[in-house]
């Protein structure tokens, strides 16, 4: 009897979760048919689902794996481009855009995840902050990488260079691709918020069915004592591969969400650099290390925060500092908490509500 | 001749560099914290600089004095008001994003202020440069000061911390912070004194960077302050002759890579090679490795 | 043929001789402590048995098998599971996840069947709640099971390690400083829990102790490392009336 209602408790709590999403997807499809949702913000949907579920697999590596990373962005960069490499490429070949979006979006993720393995294998044996700086070397590297490349296409065939589309020596038939700093134009914009709101049911489902099973509980056996989990008889440099890796695979999703959303990719330090990267771990850490939940509520509210702050124009960066300082100094530090713990019995409701 | 040319410029990059990683080591070596801001306090520095020679026409030895008692204010005021609520938090990664907003809030406090625009810095330097062998190598008066400068710190830093008492309390509190509190060492005045010297160093790496590569806009220290965080960590996050190594090491690597492989690719290089290190010596050169005791 | 066989086991750190020529027999369903001083290198000698540490010599042969230069995790494979003198339970999981996790290696199903719920998830979750229940009762921990094991108290905390390490069904225990922190109530509470455990599982323990109450309660043999060397060993009442072995814990 007992056991019934602890599995019924996860599985209510994953289902709040989906509902969650669910009635938030509703909510803005009746704002928007209503016109209630300016053109800015609309705009704003799809990157904002790309990053939910960045957000949401960071929290795999960073609060369920306990490991920091600090090339997210990396993977997402990744799985962008190869993506939308694909999609150029087959536009013609595969005319039905949901089968590409399909192949576009199992490339993406298959290159971020086989990146995740490429770099875990090496990094996930060192320790707290050494792997976050390999992390964030591998971000900066992939997005170098992608700058300085050049891929076009003839009659005879694929070219590469790594100096200009000039060297490519394209046939008059050929079409540059991948055009170094200008990266990639013309990528079919197959990325809808319906296809994004459905992309986050898919991460949360496979994040959260992961977290409950014996795979998940081997990785947060590991985050809370390594020495442990080795004595019991854990693998722990295979969970550990694992985890990074789904998370990996996760943000090239996100990444090929992001990249089938704009005209034009390209790899710059504000979307794919170590910015990017900063700025998911934000919402990782303000919506609570390990908490699914919180990182999709921290990723909505400060991705909407500069836009809504946007009529105090140049101020509202400021702001959106000042209020990240304020609420993180207000949700960690300790006399905070022993503050908000003395006034609970006040708050108690109100609290409730928070959590 | 190119070569002892590029040998120079990289040991004078890596000499601004080593300047800001002794400041990343020394905070992490007592804070056990990532200071993302410290990089934004170096172009806080430049402007000062700048705002104090062509705004207020002062000389630029008193602008140069000016700006590192200004930092020095600075880190004192982000340390205790940013960072101590903080030190004992549950997880370390909330400093980490704090420190992360103190970034984007000195970013943004110098786009109100000073504009987005990309300015011209006017070097403070008034050394003038070396010719040797006829003409074949000259050596910028910037370069000659930045890297006697960073020799300078580097040895003064030492004598510091091995000699003084305020030195050795840095060094126990490191160790153990709660040790160095039961020894009555004043473990709050010394992580804010750690702060303190790190972002006047700060100062001057700004000041040096500034005069030898002269552009300079809200965004200048990030860059170069994930740079010397990357140095830092060559030479083994916590160990100050590891940062010196690292940021020359890190610097000299930089410019031969943009010399001789690719221009675009000196980053990735750069990072390659961090990568790399950290495989084969994975706390850094001069790292401890220190293995948790079952 | 004893359970656990040492021969000439020796490790060096740098220049200090930890472990030296230590020998060790252990007849299956004994209960053995391993005493002396403080540093005499006696978690050392637990840190080799599970692989932890490397031997620079010697053999350990556990029902014959040497297991001398496997890893950690294959040494539990094998049969060894072991406690911590700091304990070191997975302190963010339930008390029932805890135990859950020492059942990872014998009750399997993929990764991929637990994302998308097949039912072999569904049948080995309910066989693995059903032995972990079953394990915590013995222990009288059942009504913890879905509390944080960083909320149980210090006993508890301890039992619940023991239940973990039981969970991965050992030929060999090992107990490391079990009654550390605990008052006389406790060790006493524990020293039957540890008699109940090697009577119902029928298992070999080899416990490190500094409460000679326990020791000398329970523990049918002993051997005294000091410096690193076996000093004395043989049944529990004598070794504990040796001199030699009086002399090495008070001194002359």
């Amino acid at each position: 009897m007992r056991r019934m209602k602890k599995i019924n408790k996860t599985t209510k709590s994953n289902l709040i979760t989906y509902a969650i999403v669910i009635a938030l997807f509703a909510a803005v499809q009746i704002l928007t048919s209503a016109g209630a949702i300016s053109s800015l913000l609309q705009g704003l949907l799809v990157p904002l689902c790309a990053y939910i579920i960045l957000a949401v697999s960071l929290n795999l590596t960073v609060g369920i794996l306990g490991e920091l990373s600090l090339g997210h962005a990396g993977f997402m960069c990744v799985g962008a481009f190869t993506s939308a490499f694909f999609s150029k490429c087959t536009a013609e070949l595969i005319p039905v855009a949901g089968v590409r979006y399909l192949f576009a979006l199992l490339i993406g993720a298959a290159a971020a995840g086989l990146c995740g393995i490429l770099v875990g294998i090496p990094a996930l044996r060192l320790k707290g902050d050494y792997l976050a700086i390999v992390t964030l070397a591998f971000g900066e590297i992939i997005k170098n990488v992608v700058n300085i490349l050049f891929i076009g296409r003839d009659s005879e065939g694929f070219h590469f260079s790594t100096k200009d589309s000039l060297s490519l020596g394209l046939l008059p038939d050929g079409e540059v691709i991948v055009n170094g700093p200008q990266g990639i134009t013309g990528t079919p914009k197959d990325s809808t918020f319906t296809v994004g709101v459905i992309l986050i049911l898919v991460t949360l489902f496979i994040v959260l069915n992961l977290i409950h099973s014996r795979s998940g509980r081997a990785i947060m056996a590991i985050r809370d004592n390594r020495i442990a989990a080795e004595s019991i008889g854990i693998n722990v440099t295979k969970y550990k591969l694992m985890a990074f890796s789904i998370s990996a695979a996760l943000a090239g999703v996100g990444g090929v969400i992001y990249a089938h959303n704009l005209a034009t990719l390209t790899a710059q330090p504000k979307n794919f650099g170590y910015n990017m990267s900063i700025m998911i771990l934000v919402f990782v850490v303000l919506g609570g290390i390990g908490n699914i939940r919180g990182s999709i509520l921290a990723a909505i509210v400060l991705t909407l925060l500069p836009e809504l702050l946007r009529g105090l124009s140049d101020y509202r960066m400021l702001i959106y500092a000042v209020v990240l300082i304020a609420m993180m100094l207000f949700n960690w530090s300790p006399k905070a908490i022993e503050w908000r713990e003395r006034h609970s019995a006040k708050f108690k409701r109100k609290k409730q509500k928070e959590v | 001749m190119s070569f002892i040319s590029y040998l120079i410029n990289g040991v004078s990059l890596g000499s601004v560099y080593a300047i800001i990683a002794l400041g990343y080591t020394m905070v992490y070596g007592i804070a056990k914290m990532l200071n993302f801001a410290h990089g934004d306090v170096i172009m806080i520095g430049a402007y000062v600089v700048m705002a104090a020679i062509s705004g207020a026409g002062l000389p630029p030895g008193v602008a140069v004095l000016l700006s590192i008692v200004c930092c020095l204010i600075l880190g004192i005021v982000i340390e205790s008001v940013a960072y101590r609520p903080l030190l004992n938090a549950a997880s370390s990664l909330a400093v980490l994003i704090t420190a992360i907003g103190v970034s984007y809030l000195l970013q943004n406090v110098a786009l109100l202020i000073f504009g987005a625009n990309t300015i011209s810095f006017d070097s403070v330097v008034s050394v003038p440069a070396v010719t040797l062998m006829d003409g074949a190598l000259t050596i910028t008066g910037e370069a000659i000061v930045t890297i006697v400068s960073c020799i300078v710190i580097m040895i003064a830093l030492t004598l510091f911390i091995s000699r003084t008492k305020s030195g050795q309390a840095m060094r126990a509190v490191s160790e153990d912070k709660g040790a160095a509190q039961l020894m009555g060492i004043h473990v709050n005045g010394t992580i804010a004194l750690t702060f303190a010297i790190g972002s006047a160093l700060a100062a001057i790496a700004g000041v040096l960077l500034c005069s030898s590569y002269p552009s300079l806009n809200p965004y200048t220290g990030a860059m170069p302050g994930i740079k010397a965080f990357v140095a830092a960590v060559f030479g083994g996050i916590g160990s100050i002759p590891g940062a010196f190594i690292g940021g020359i090491l890190l610097g000299v690597i930089e410019i031969f890579g943009k010399a001789y492989i690719s221009s675009q690719m000196a980053d990735a290089i750069v990072f390659g090679v961090l990568i790399v290190i950290l495989l084969v010596k994975p706390a850094g050169i001069l790292g401890k490795n220190v293995q948790e005791k079952v | 043929m004893a359970l656990l066989e040492v021969k000439n086991l020796g490790i060096s750190f740098g220049g200090l001789r930890a472990v030296n020529a230590f020998h060790l027999n252990i007849e299956k369903g004994c209960l053995y402590g391993l005493i002396g001083p403080n540093g005499a290198g006696k978690t050392t000698v637990f840190n080799l048995l599970t692989g932890v540490y490397r031997p620079d010599e010697g053999i350990i042969l556990l029902d014959g098998e040497n297991i001398v230069g496997k890893k950690t995790i294959e040494i539990n494979k094998t049969g060894i599971a072991r406690t911590f003198q700091n304990i070191r339970l997975f302190k963010e999981l339930s008390v029932k996840d805890n135990v859950k996790a020492g059942l990872h290696n014998h009750y399997r199903y993929s990764t991929l069947e637990g994302i998308f719920r097949l039912p072999n998830y569904y049948k080995k979750e309910k066989e693995m709640d059903e032995k972990a229940m079953k394990l915590l009762s013995v222990f009288d921990l059942d009504q913890e099971a879905d509390t944080l094991a960083a909320n149980l108290p210090y006993g508890k905390q301890r039992k619940l390690e023991i239940t973990r390490a039981l969970a991965t069904n050992p030929k060999l225990l090992l107990l490391d400083e079990p009654a550390a922190g605990m008052n006389p109530n406790e060790t006493k509470e524990l020293m039957e829990t540890i008699r109940f455990v090697r009577d119902t599982f029928d298992m070999t323990i080899l416990l490190i102790e500094h409460d000679m109450k326990l020791v000398s309660g329970i523990c049918e043999k002993l051997t005294v490392l000091n410096f690193g060397e076996a000093l004395c060993e043989g049944d529990a009442s004598d070794v504990l009336h040796d001199p030699e072995v009086i002399k090495a814990y008070l001194g002359e």
